[in-house]
């Protein structure tokens, strides 16, 4: 239904207005990241995706 | 011998013995998602219509969104987590319904709940266990989100199966930074309330069973 796709829409864009000024003060605010930080984020979700592709062979 | 050594050599406590907003959120969550659970399975017991979800999540967000700020510092806050909770659970039925009706849906949806359940666990016990500061994953995921919800409203006109698949996946992953970045921010005192933690871990575990559904619905249909 074309009415319910428009709802939709405008519910994801007044959360992406909600959201915006938030996401400006957290990009200005948060500490930066050493090169060890970033692996010890980018290993797990390498994990998670290895899983996810595990969880898709078994369906 | 120096008995006292054997002192220095015990292991630290857990942060969940010593954080009391992460006992506290852990407990929350727990009974929100049982909550959740039973809301999910009322809205199938009456075979709520498709556009429920709709409602459901706009009213959720709404009610996070204005309504829990105010409350959060108050007991009343936790009846409005449950009321985010039921309604986002009872939203939940009708995509449930569908997905049971497929002829392996009864084991797409085990294997979305088992999914997510495992992803949740294991990342909060990566940031338990390494008691790692990830406060600098903020603004990337922040930024990745909006992203992704731009994304989303396209898709909802566009309605390409593929771009449906990638923007699960990237939410998968996003959310999984967000579990990170929640459960460090608890145990290192960035977050001090309990009703926010819930409802923001809880939004995570929703967000990654929707589109583990989504994934293996997709990937693991017959049609």
């Amino acid at each position: 239904m074309d009415w319910m796709k428009i709802v939709a829409a405008m519910a994801v864009i007044m959360f992406i207005v909600f959201l915006f000024p938030r996401a400006r003060d957290m990009m200005e605010n948060s500490p930066k990241g050493t090169s060890a930080d970033w692996m010890s984020f980018i290993i797990p979700i390498v994990v998670i995706v290895l899983f996810v592709m595990l969880l898709i062979q078994l369906v | 011998m120096n008995r006292n050594i054997s002192t220095v050599a015990q292991r630290a406590p857990s942060a969940l013995a010593t954080n009391k907003v992460l006992r506290n959120t852990y407990m929350l969550l727990s009974l929100t998602l049982l909550f959740s659970g039973l809301t999910a399975a009322l809205s199938m017991f009456l075979q709520m219509p498709p556009m429920t979800y709709l409602i459901s999540i706009i009213g959720g967000m709404v009610i996070a969104m204005f309504v829990l700020p105010r409350f959060a510092n108050s007991t009343a806050g936790i009846g409005i987590v449950f009321l985010i909770t039921g309604l986002l659970g009872f939203g939940l039925g009708p995509i449930l319904t569908m997905y049971a009706s497929l002829p392996n849906g009864g084991n797409i949806i085990t294997l979305a709940l088992g999914g997510t359940g495992v992803i949740f666990l294991g990342l909060s016990a990566y940031v338990l266990a390494t008691r790692k500061d990830f406060s600098f994953l903020g603004g990337f995921l922040m930024v990745g989100f909006l992203l992704v919800l731009l994304a989303v409203v396209a898709n909802i006109f566009l309605a390409i199966p593929a771009m449906s698949l990638m923007i699960s996946a990237v939410v998968i992953m996003i959310m999984s930074g967000f579990i990170l970045y929640d459960t460090s921010r608890i145990i290192h005192g960035g977050e001090t309330n309990y009703i926010l933690a819930t409802i923001g871990l809880y939004m995570t575990i929703f967000n990654i069973f929707i589109s583990l559904l989504q994934i293996l619905g997709i990937m693991g249909g017959d049609d």
